[in-house]
């Protein structure tokens, strides 16, 4: 057996693997804890997720039993999904769900980046906030009965879509020369970075309906989409400022002995630079972000997690929030994981790019 | 950076002095442009200002904060100052910020200790503590926190109610709160006592060069005043159908506590273990090579370089528990937001109470970040010329 052997190299990976589970004192304890650790929480997850739980049957049912209660999930995930969406038109909020997932996936794809995002952007937007209104012949919607996870990833996506080309000429500005406009980006950034969110909720909820002109009203989910879409601005243009400084002085230069105007080394040489590298940046940012939607139910709009904890005080299946939380953070754990491992591979592959 | 502009060629040359032309190379090229563009938002914030100014008009509320001494007719559910309704709104704004800086303090000092001993644990080496820290930060984070603070408050408020409580070791988890065993002293002011030889121990560490004799010297003092003074721990005990004693702390705010400390540590866990793995291996070899040990390997070759990662990255992991401490509102803990949330809908001065609220987390995050940033400068890289 030579040490390029597969099966050697696999004996010695096992030996590591139990040198390091067993060997000397201390790795024996640690190991200890971790088997204390699983002993206490798997056999009672188990028993509550698999063998005592419930998948059919009414409330009544799920009493008697010690475990979880699948049932309730069966007879709630629509509504949780969709909320009151009427019941013969699911097919367009589920079409708005399977639409932009698929701008995100594109979205995600480098071969796809290009003109042609800057324009599916806002077509597909469009095209969302269509489908769930309603309009010729399709019959309208109101905005009440909309709710779920497509109201969830409808306003990650608008504000997104606002935010990114905002905060780049935010963080412009602030590394511009004129003190004037560096001056209001500083503020508007450190001030919005040091409020909390639900503060922006209660902003878009109390004062926000008076600030409009007279007559003009708009719904809540619209005004904390426009609140939180500026509050977003914030926090994406201090990512941009980042990747803007890694651009070397000598680049705009460069540019500008070639008779280059401001604008277009802003987006012939500096920015395709700059947003390269802050790209894991903002993914992380826009996964925080989608995460950070869930607070729309503070001020009691239906995204997913308001439709969670909605589902759980219906008089038939009253209480069963565990079943009905861990419905929801799974949908939203599987979305947010793809996110962040999708921007450690694109970190991986960008580190390949530059060596 | 800076990107230079057309008139790159125009810029002041440096030997030019004087206040005026400092000022116009300050203000930068185009100058009109600037103002015009600082007059259109200054415009527009005006016209939103006069819609507001209409609508308080026709709800026949006069802007100003004269409202704070008027009395404010709520109950607030937990309040470490005495609180009743009718007091004035002064008042129950101050018991605001005092729950937010107590559920924020405490957040941040048990998510610092919990977090860093994750990011350790992960790298211990140890496969399987490895990946159940992994499975820890993974699940956490990429799940919403208010999410988990719903969980939690669920969780809280469905605990046995005190004669069925789950306790162990004097901590006693009931339906009306958690209850934890509490330090007394005899005599309130012995404290103060304490305090002061433990700032003293720190500041002879500091200026002396016996740091590890003046710390004994200070945990002697301590241990003294505890030893003369007689402390003894308020264990709460189950008497009739109450638990007595100790410190108790509402369910609302021990689910706070627990959702911030469970979601904020484990991103420290990650930093923890980014700022660890990113000193480079061969200084550990090199400090092998030495003859140095293990703990002496850590303490002064690694974390004083990883000091550099990791403390710049926590202040803001702190100013962000800190500002989502006001998630306390969705579950009703009576935070400063929740609270002014309150006078906003009873009293109608939105603007004031969001100006209000905007100023005090200013407040809280400066003050945040110049601590953070004293301490980052102690274990930042030394440049050339300083000690």
């Amino acid at each position: 057996m030579t040490i390029h052997d597969p099966q050697y190299q696999r004996l010695t990976r096992l030996t590591s693997l139990w040198g390091s589970l067993i060997g000397g004192p201390v790795n024996t304890g640690m190991t200890l804890i971790g088997v204390l650790v699983l002993a206490l929480v798997l056999p009672p997850l188990l028993h509550w997720a698999v063998t005592d739980a419930v998948l059919s049957g009414t409330q009544t049912d799920c009493r008697a039993a010690a475990g979880a209660c699948w049932a309730f999930l069966r007879a709630k995930a629509r509504f949780i999904l969709f909320a009151f969406y009427s019941a013969d038109q699911l097919w367009r909020p589920a079409l708005v769900i399977a639409l932009l997932l698929g701008l995100m996936t594109i979205s995600a794809l480098p071969r796809f980046w290009g003109k042609g995002l800057i324009t599916a952007w806002p077509l597909t937007l469009a095209a969302a906030w269509g489908l769930m209104a309603g309009g010729g012949p399709l019959p309208r919607v109101s905005l009440n009965d909309w709710g779920g996870l497509p109201v969830t990833l409808l306003v990650w996506a608008t504000c997104m879509a606002f935010s990114l080309p905002a905060a780049v000429l935010l963080a412009l500005a602030r590394a511009s020369r004129m003190a004037g406009l560096r001056l209001l980006a500083v503020s508007y950034i450190e001030v919005m970075r040091a409020i909390p969110m639900v503060a922006i909720l209660y902003f878009a909820m109390l004062i926000l309906p008076m600030a409009l002109p007279t007559g003009m009203v708009l719904d809540k989910l619209i005004r904390a989409t426009i609140m939180v879409a500026l509050f977003w601005t914030a926090y994406l243009a201090e990512v941009v400022r980042g990747g803007l400084q890694t651009v070397g002085l000598g680049q705009a230069e460069a540019a500008q002995s070639l008779g280059l105007g401001y604008w277009r080394c802003v987006q012939l040489v500096v920015l395709p630079q700059a947003l390269r590298q802050v790209i894991p940046g903002l993914v992380n940012l826009a996964v925080g972000f989608l995460l950070a939607t869930s607070l729309l139910a503070v001020i009691g709009a239906f995204d997913l997690l308001n439709t969670a904890k909605a589902a759980t005080s219906d008089r038939e299946w009253l209480g069963f929030y565990d079943e009905a939380y861990v419905f929801a953070a799974a949908i939203y754990f599987l979305l947010c994981l793809g996110g962040s491992r999708y921007s450690r591979w694109l970190e991986g592959r960008m580190y390949v790019a530059a060596r | 950076m800076t990107i230079p502009l057309r008139d790159i060629g125009r810029a002041l040359p440096p030997n030019r002095r004087g206040v005026i032309p400092a000022l116009v190379a300050w203000w930068g090229p185009r100058p009109f442009v600037q103002l015009a563009v600082i007059l259109l938002v200054l415009g527009g914030l005006w016209l939103l200002g006069q819609n507001i100014a209409v609508a308080l008009a026709q709800a026949g509320i006069s802007p100003g904060f004269a409202f704070l001494s008027s009395a404010a007719n709520f109950q607030i559910g937990e309040s470490p100052i005495p609180f009743a309704a009718g007091d004035t709104y002064l008042r129950a704004i101050g018991v605001g910020v005092i729950n937010t800086l107590r559920v924020a303090l405490a957040g941040c000092v048990l998510t610092a200790f919990l977090g860093g001993a994750l990011g350790v644990l992960g790298l211990m080496g140890n496969p399987l503590l490895t990946w159940l820290v992994r499975v820890y930060v993974e699940v956490i984070r990429n799940t919403p926190l208010l999410l988990q603070l719903f969980f939690w408050i669920a969780l809280a408020r469905n605990l046995p109610g005190p004669k069925q409580a789950i306790h162990a070791g004097g901590i006693w988890l009931t339906n009306r709160g958690i209850h934890v065993p509490a330090p007394v002293l005899e005599n309130g002011w012995l404290w103060l006592l304490v305090s002061a030889a433990v700032i003293a121990g720190t500041i002879l560490a500091r200026r002396t060069g016996y740091r590890r004799s003046a710390w004994l010297l200070s945990a002697l003092l301590v241990v003294g005043i505890f030893w003369q003074a007689g402390l003894r721990f308020d264990i709460p005990t189950l008497q009739g159908f109450n638990i007595r004693g100790g410190l108790s702390l509402s369910p609302e705010y021990a689910a706070l506590l627990v959702a911030l400390v469970v979601k904020f540590s484990a991103a420290i866990a990650e930093i923890v273990r980014a700022g660890i793995l990113s000193v480079p291996e061969g200084q550990r070899e090199a400090a092998r090579a030495l003859g140095l040990s293990d703990w002496q390997i850590m303490r002064l070759v690694v974390l004083p370089q990883a000091l550099r990662v990791i403390v710049p990255l926590t202040t803001s992991v702190f100013l962000d528990l800190a500002k989502d401490s006001s998630l306390a509102v969705a579950i009703g803990y009576p935070d400063l937001v929740s609270i002014l949330n309150t006078t906003a809908n009873t009293t109608g001065h939105a603007i004031e109470t969001v100006l209000i609220m905007a100023g005090t987390f200013l407040t809280l995050n400066l003050a945040v970040s110049a601590l953070m940033n004293r301490y980052n400068r102690r274990v930042a890289l030394r440049g050339e010329g300083r000690k």
